[in-house]
C-alpha cells in the first residue's frame, strides 16, 4: 500500500474539484474493494476522497413512481429498504446473494457498482494483466480460467486480450431492472443506462465503464416497474454462500394468465458486464411461460459464448440456470440451494 | 469430583473471545520493528539483480535483507533441519540467488511501521532469469520414484513388501473394480496468519543476545531447536513462547520462514522484530500434496475380498522427500492375503508439502473407501454388509499385530442405526426430494492412536493451587482443558484451583502438537506428575511419626476434595494446602517424564476407527450437491471431555465436506504459482454450506494406548468423510466422480 492523502468534503461540488485536480485520487465508499486492492499494489490512489459525508444515503420514491437510491445508501439497508423489498424483490433478492452481512452494512451501492474483477491474475501483480496494466498479456486467457467470461470477451490481440467478468450480483438485477445510473462530473449532471454503463474489453480492457474522468455517481434509479410478481435470482457457486457467481442469472417476467407479457433476463458471471440480449427477452412474448419455451431463450442468449478450457462448463451451465430461472418466477417456488 | 469424561468448558475460553489470549503477532515490545517479506514472481532459475535502494531510501526502514547481504548463518544442512524435516536438505530462506518455487521470499523489509515497511516491499524491484519448471505431477508420474528414508520414516513408515501375488489373484477374482483419483493440493490456511515476534534482550559477553520469540507453532522446542542451530545461539539464548495458535492443522509443525527471517533480522539489527505473512503468503509454505491414486479390488462372489493393489503418487519439492502414508490403511483396513501397496514421490518446482490434518490417511482412505462401495455395488451387496465381512482383526502392514482396541464394529452399527441406514434403497438414483436426488453414503475411516515421550511439572503451591505446564501447544483441540481435568483428578482438587500452561520453552520438554498423540503423550505426562507429587505430598504428611499418614503407603490413600485421605476410612484426611505448609513456606513440585512401554505397547497396532454416514442433495440440472446430514460414530478409546471431543469431529467432518467439494488449491503450470491464493477464492465451507452433523462416541475400552485409555481425536473426524460424500453422490446419481473436490463442472460433465 502506497502512502496517500485523505480528504473528506462535504459537497459534492468539492468532492468533484478535489478529483478534478487530483486525477489520481480516488473516491472510497464503504472501502470494501478499494481498500483490498490498496493492499495489493493494484490500486495506489495519490489521495482517498471519501464520500461518506456526502447527502446520497437516501432511498426516495420518485414521481413517476421508481425508486431513487442514494450512492452511499448501502447495499444492506438498500436490501432491507421496505419500497425495496415490496416493489424490488428482485434487487433485494438479489443484494443478498452477494458477499456476507458484514461487507453488505459497509459497500455502498456506488461502489458495489465500481468492484474490479476477481480474476486472479488481476489480483496478483507478479502475473501478467492487460487490465490492471495495459499492454503486458494476460495470464487468463491459457491459465486457470474457470471463473472467467464466455460471453463478449475479447481475445484476438495479446496485448488487449481480457476474459475477465464483473463480478457484481447488485448491477445484474439492476440490469434486467433497467436502472439508470445519475451522474456528476465537472460538466454537470448526467444519467447512464445500466446497459450502457459497463463496457466489454474491447482494445482497452483497463477501463470498466463508461464513467468519464472527475466524475461521480450520486445515485441509482430504478423505473417503476420491479417486475414484483414474477422474479428470481438465481447464482451458482462453489459454496452455499459468501462466493462470487460462476453463472448468475436476474428474472423478472409478467404474465398473463400463464403467457409471458413482458421479460428481462440479464446474466452474471459470464461477461465484463451483466449480460443481456432483448432479442431473447423478445422471444418469450406472447408464449406460454413453460420449460420448452424457455431453452430457446437460453440458447439465444448464450449465442457466440465461447470457453477457454476451464470455464467451458459455463455455457451450459449458464443455459440450465435460465430455464431454471425463469421456471422458478414463474411459480415463484424457489428450491434450488443459492 | 471427577472431571474427566464431563463436558467440562474450555478453560481459556473466556480469555479467547474477549481477546486476551495473545497470539504470535500480538506480542507487544517495546521498540518493536516491522519486517516485511517480498516474495518471488518466479517459479524457477535465478535471481539477476534485486534493487533496493528505492525501498532504502525511505526515511524509516532500516533494513532489506537479501541473499545478497544476509547476515551468514550455518553452513551444514543439518543444522536447518527441525524436529520434523523429512529427507533432504531444507529450503533456507534468502540463501543465495536461487528461486526454487513460486512465492519464494526474497527479500525483507525492516521498517519502523509495519505499513512502511508493507509500503517499501512493493518498491524492491528483481531481475530473473529463467529456467524452464515442471510443476504439473499428472505430466510427470513415470517418473515418480522411491522416496528416501530418514528419521521422519519411523513415524511415516513406507508400505510393506506385496505379499501374495494380487495380478495373479485379481485376474482370477469373479468381480473386480479399478479406480483413479487425483486429489488436489489444499492449503492449511489458519485463521491465524504465520507470525513472528522477537524480543531482542540483553547480549552475554560474546555478544550473543538473549531472545525471547512469540511464534507461531505447533511446537516450541522444534522452533528453538531451529533457531538455536540457524544462528549459533546456546539454547539457554533461545526462549519460545506461543501460548495460543490460532489454527495450526499441521502447518505449524514446521518452523516457517518468518521465523528465520524474523531472528536473522532481530539479530542482525539488535533490535526486536515482528514478521507476519499476508494470506496469499500462507500458500508459499506447506500444503497437503497432490496426489494421484490407482486403486483395483478383486473379490469372491460371496464378497470375499481376495485381490488388493493400491498404488499413490504423489508431489514433493526438489529439496525434501516428503512423505505420507496414503495406501498402509487400505492393508490395516482389509486383511487380504494378496495385496500389493505402493507408494512413489516425483520431486516438483514447489515447496514441500507438509502434513494437514490426517495427512496421507484423508487421501488413502478416500480411495479405497469410494473402491469397496464401487466393490459392493458390482457384488450386489450392502456397503456395510461388505467391510463387516471383510472386517480386519489384525495389521498385516505391521507384522500381524493385533489391534490394542478395535470397536470399529460398533461404529458401524450403531452410525447406521442413528442414521436410519436399513431406509436406504441400494438403487442409484432411487431416492428424491422435490428435484433434487437424494443419496446415502458411508465409509470407514481410521487413524493413529500413537504416543511419544514427554515431560511435564507439577507445583503445588502454598496457597494450594496447582500449577502443571508442559511445552505442548494447543491448536483448538482443547489441550489446556483436558490436562487441567486430567490434573485435577489425579490429585483430587477442583478445577478452580488447577491451572494449566503450556508452549514455553521454559517449561518441560513436549513434542509438538500433531498426529492427534497429545491426549496420549503429554495427557500420560501430566497424569504421571500429578501422581509423583501425590506420593511426594504423602511423604510429607506422613512425616511426623504422629501423622495418621505415617506409615501409609501410595495404595492406601486417595485424594479427594483438596484432601489427601486413607481410602480405608476417608475421615482420616489431611488439606492438600496443610500438607504443603510442612514444607517450610516453600511449594511442593515435581517434574516426570512419561514414555510408552515399547514391550507392552510394541505387541499392538493402535488406531482410532469411525464410520461415517452421510445424506446428499445433489440437483442434478445444476450440479450442486449439499451435504443435508451426516453421523460419524467413533471409536476413540476414553472420552476424556464429550465437549471437547465432539468439536474436534465435529470439525474434521465440516473439513471433509470442504475437501470433498470445495478445497482446492490451483496451480497455473505456465506459471507454476497457485492462483487463488486468498479466502475468497480458496474456498471453504461457510455456515450455510452446513446442516445436521452428528457424533457418536462408541465405547472402548484401551489399556493399552497409554494409562488414560483415551486416544487422540484431532484428525479421525475427517478421515471417512470424503469418501461417504463421493459414495453419496454416486448413489443419488449412479455417477462416480474420482476426484476432489466434486464441483458443479465435475458433476455435470
Ligand atoms: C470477500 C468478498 C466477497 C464478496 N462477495 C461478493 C459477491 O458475492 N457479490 C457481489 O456482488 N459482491 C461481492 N463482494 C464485493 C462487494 O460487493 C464490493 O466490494 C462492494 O460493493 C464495494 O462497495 P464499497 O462501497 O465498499 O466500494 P469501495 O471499495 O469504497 O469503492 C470501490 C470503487 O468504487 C469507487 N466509488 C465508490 N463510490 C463511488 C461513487 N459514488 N462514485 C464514483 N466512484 C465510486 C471507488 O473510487 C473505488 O474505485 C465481495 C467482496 C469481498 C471482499
Ligand atoms: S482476464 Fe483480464 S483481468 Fe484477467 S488477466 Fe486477463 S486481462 Fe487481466
Amino acid at each position: 500500500m502506497n502512502p496517500f492523502a485523505y480528504s473528506r468534503p462535504d459537497s459534492i461540488d468539492s468532492a468533484i474539484d478535489e478529483l478534478v485536480t487530483e486525477p489520481a485520487a480516488k473516491f472510497i465508499g464503504g472501502g470494501t474493494n478499494l481498500i483490498d486492492l490498496m493492499k495489493e499494489n493494484i490500486e495506489k490512489p495519490s489521495r482517498l476522497i471519501d464520500i461518506n459525508r456526502l447527502p446520497l444515503t437516501d432511498i426516495v420514491e420518485l414521481p413517476d413512481g421508481g425508486l431513487r437510491l442514494g450512492a452511499l445508501a448501502t447495499n444492506a439497508d438498500t436490501a432491507y429498504n421496505p419500497l425495496v423489498k415490496e416493489r424490488y424483490p428482485l434487487l433485494s433478492q438479489t443484494i443478498l446473494a452477494g458477499a456476507s452481512p458484514q461487507l453488505r452494512n459497509m459497500a455502498t451501492n456506488g461502489g458495489n457498482l465500481f468492484q474490479r474483477t476477481r480474476c486472479y491474475y488481476f489480483y496478483d501483480t507478479s502475473m501478467p494483466c492487460n487490465k490492471r496494466k495495459p499492454g503486458s498479456g494476460c495470464g487468463a486467457l491459457n491459465g486457470y480460467n474457470r471463473i472467467h467470461a464466455i460471453l463478449g470477451t475479447s481475445d484476438s490481440n495479446p496485448l488487449t486480450t481480457c476474459i475477465a467478468t464483473h463480478p457484481s450480483d447488485m448491477c445484474v438485477a439492476l440490469a434486467a431492472l433497467e436502472a439508470v445510473v445519475r451522474v456528476e462530473g465537472p460538466n454537470g449532471e448526467r444519467t447512464v443506462a445500466m446497459a450502457d454503463f459497463h463496457r466489454l474489453p474491447g482494445n482497452e480492457p483497463q477501463y470498466d465503464n463508461t464513467l468519464q474522468p472527475g466524475e461521480i455517481v450520486t445515485a441509482i434509479d430504478l423505473p417503476a416497474n420491479g417486475f414484483a410478481q414474477h422474479y428470481n435470482y438465481l447464482k451458482l457457486r462453489d459454496r452455499a454462500s459468501y462466493a462470487f457467481a460462476l453463472v448468475s442469472v436476474a428474472a423478472g417476467l409478467e404474465l398473463e394468465g400463464n403467457t409471458v407479457t413482458n421479460a428481462r433476463i440479464a446474466l452474471g458471471g459470464v461477461a465484463h458486464k451483466p449480460w443481456r440480449k432483448t432479442e431473447a427477452e423478445e422471444l418469450l412474448v406472447g408464449k406460454e411461460a413453460v420449460a420448452a419455451n424457455f431453452r430457446p431463450v437460453a440458447e439465444k442468449l448464450l449465442e457466440g459464448a465461447k470457453g477457454y478450457g476451464h470455464n467451458t462448463f459455463k455455457i451450459d451451465l449458464a443455459k440450465r440456470a435460465i430455464v431454471r430461472a425463469l421456471t422458478e418466477a414463474v411459480t415463484m417456488q424457489k428450491a434450488t440451494p443459492q | 469430583m471427577t472431571y474427566i469424561g464431563q463436558p467440562v468448558k474450555r478453560v481459556e475460553g473466556a480469555d479467547k473471545v474477549t481477546g486476551k489470549a495473545k497470539y504470535a503477532a500480538e506480542f507487544n515490545v517495546p521498540d518493536l520493528t516491522y519486517g516485511y517479506v517480498v516474495s518471488s514472481a518466479l517459479v524457477k532459475g535465478k535471481i539477476t539483480s534485486i534493487d533496493t535502494s528505492e525501498a532504502l531510501a525511505l526515511p524509516g526502514v532500516l533494513e532489506v535483507f537479501t541473499h545478497e547481504n544476509r547476515p551468514k548463518t550455518a553452513w551444514f544442512d543439518m543444522n536447518y533441519k527441525d524436529m520434523d524435516a523429512p529427507p533432504g536438505s531444507p529450503f533456507r530462506p534468502l540463501h543465495d540467488e536461487k528461486i526454487k518455487y513460486s512465492g519464494q521470499p526474497i527479500a525483507l523489509v525492516v521498517a519502523e511501521t509495519f505499513e512502511l515497511a508493507r509500503y517499501a516491499a512493493s518498491l524492491v524491484k528483481a531481475t530473473y532469469e529463467q529456467e524452464a519448471h515442471e510443476t504439473d505431477l499428472e505430466a510427470h508420474l513415470a517418473e515418480a520414484r522411491d522416496p528416501a528414508v530418514g528419521v521422519a520414516s519411523l513415524l511415516k513408515p513406507p508400505p510393506p513388501k506385496p505379499r501374495g501375488n494380487a495380478d495373479m489373484a485379481m485376474m482370477a477374482a469373479d468381480v473386480s473394480i479399478k479406480a483413479r483419483h487425483v486429489h488436489g493440493p489444499q492449503h492449511h490456511n489458519p485463521m491465524e496468519m504465520f507470525a513472528t515476534t522477537v524480543e531482542y534482550g540483553k547480549e552475554d559477553k560474546d555478544g550473543k543476545p538473549y531472545l525471547t520469540i512469540y511464534d507461531k507453532t505447533q511446537g516450541a522446542y522444534n522452533s528453538q531447536l531451529y533457531v538455536a542451530q540457524i544462528f549459533d545461539l546456546p539454547f539457554s539464548h533461545v526462549r519460545v513462547i506461543s501460548p495460543y495458535v490460532g489454527g495450526g492443522f499441521g502447518s505449524g509443525l514446521r518452523p516457517q520462514y518468518q521465523l528465520f527471517l524474523a531472528v536473522m533480522a532481530s539479530k542482525a539489527l539488535k533490535r526486536s522484530v515482528r514478521v507476519t505473512l499476508t494470506r496469499q503468503q500462507m500458500f508459499t509454505f506447506g500444503h497437503r500434496p497432490n496426489t494421484v491414486q490407482e486403486v483395483e479390488l478383486g473379490a469372491s462372489s460371496d464378497g470375499t475380498i481376495t485381490a488388493i493393489k493400491h498404488d499413490a503418487k504423489a508431489a514433493t519439492s526438489q529439496f525434501e522427500d516428503y512423505t505420507e502414508v496414503v495406501v498402509n490403511w487400505t492393508g490395516m483396513l482389509y486383511d487380504v492375503p494378496d495385496t500389493t501397496l505402493t507408494y512413489k514421490l516425483k520431486p516438483l518446482d514447489i515447496y514441500s508439502p507438509l502434513d494437514m490434518r490426517a495427512p496421507g490417511g484423508v487421501t488413502g482412505d478416500h480411495a479405497i473407501e469410494t473402491a469397496i462401495d464401487a466393490l459392493a455395488y458390482e457384488l450386489g451387496m450392502d456397503p456395510v454388509e461388505l467391510r463387516l465381512k471383510n472386517y480386519s482383526e489384525k495389521n498385516w502392514t505391521e507384522g500381524d499385530k493385533p489391534y490394542s482396541s478395535k470397536e470399529l464394529r460398533a461404529c458401524f452399527y450403531q452410525g447406521a442405526e442413528r442414521f436410519g441406514w436399513k431406509e436406504r434403497n441400494p438403487e442409484p438414483r432411487s431416492m428424491k426430494r422435490g428435484h433434487n436426488l437424494v443419496g446415502w453414503g458411508m465409509a470407514t475411516g481410521i487413524w493413529d492412536a500413537g504416543r511419544l515421550f514427554a515431560r511435564a511439572e507439577a507445583i503445588l503451591t502454598v496457597n494450594g493451587k496447582l500449577r502443571v505446564s508442559s511445552a505442548t501447544a494447543d491448536i483448538g483441540t482443547g489441550t489446556y482443558t483436558i490436562m487441567t481435568q486430567i490434573a485435577a483428578d489425579t490429585l483430587g482438587m477442583p478445577i478452580e484451583d488447577v491451572i494449566f500452561k503450556l508452549g514455553d520453552t521454559e517449561m518441560p520438554l513436549a513434542p509438538f502438537q500433531g498426529g492427534s498423540m497429545t491426549i496420549s503423550t503429554v495427557g500420560s505426562a501430566v497424569k504421571q506428575v500429578c501422581e509423583d507429587l501425590g506420593k511426594k505430598l504423602l511423604k510429607l504428611a506422613g512425616k511426623d511419626a504422629k501423622s495418621p499418614f505415617y506409615d501409609a503407603n501410595w495404595k492406601d490413600v486417595t485424594f479427594f476434595d483438596g484432601e489427601l485421605r486413607l481410602k480405608k476410612d476417608p475421615h482420616v484426611s489431611m488439606k492438600l494446602v496443610d500438607i504443603v505448609a510442612l514444607n517450610g513456606g516453600r511449594a511442593v513440585s515435581e517434574t516426570s517424564t512419561s514414555m510408552p512401554n515399547p514391550l507392552v505397547s510394541g505387541k499392538y497396532s493402535k488406531h482410532t476407527h469411525s464410520a461415517a454416514f452421510v445424506e446428499v442433495e445433489v440437483d442434478e440440472d445444476l450440479g450442486t450437491v449439499t451435504v443435508k446430514r451426516a453421523v460419524t460414530a467413533v471409536a476413540g478409546g476414553r472420552i476424556m471431555n464429550p465437549r471437547t471431543a465432539r468439536s474436534q469431529i465435529i470439525g474434521g467432518m465440516v473439513w471433509g465436506i470442504s475437501s470433498a467439494l470445495q478445497e482446492d488449491s490451483k496451480m497455473d503450470h505456465n506459471y507454476g504459482r497457485f492462483m487463488n491464493h486468498n479466502l475468497a477464492e480458496y474456498h471453504v465451507p461457510v455456515c450455510a454450506d452446513i446442516h445436521d452433523l452428528d457424533v457418536i462416541f462408541v465405547e472402548e475400552h484401551d489399556d493399552i494406548v497409554n494409562p488414560l485409555g483415551a486416544k487422540g481425536l484431532g484428525e479421525i473426524g475427517i478421515v471417512g468423510m470424503p469418501a461417504a460424500i463421493a459414495n453419496a453422490v454416486f448413489h443419488a446419481t449412479g455417477k462416480r466422480i474420482y476426484d476432489l473436490p466434486i464441483t458443479i463442472d465435475r458433476v455435470l460433465y
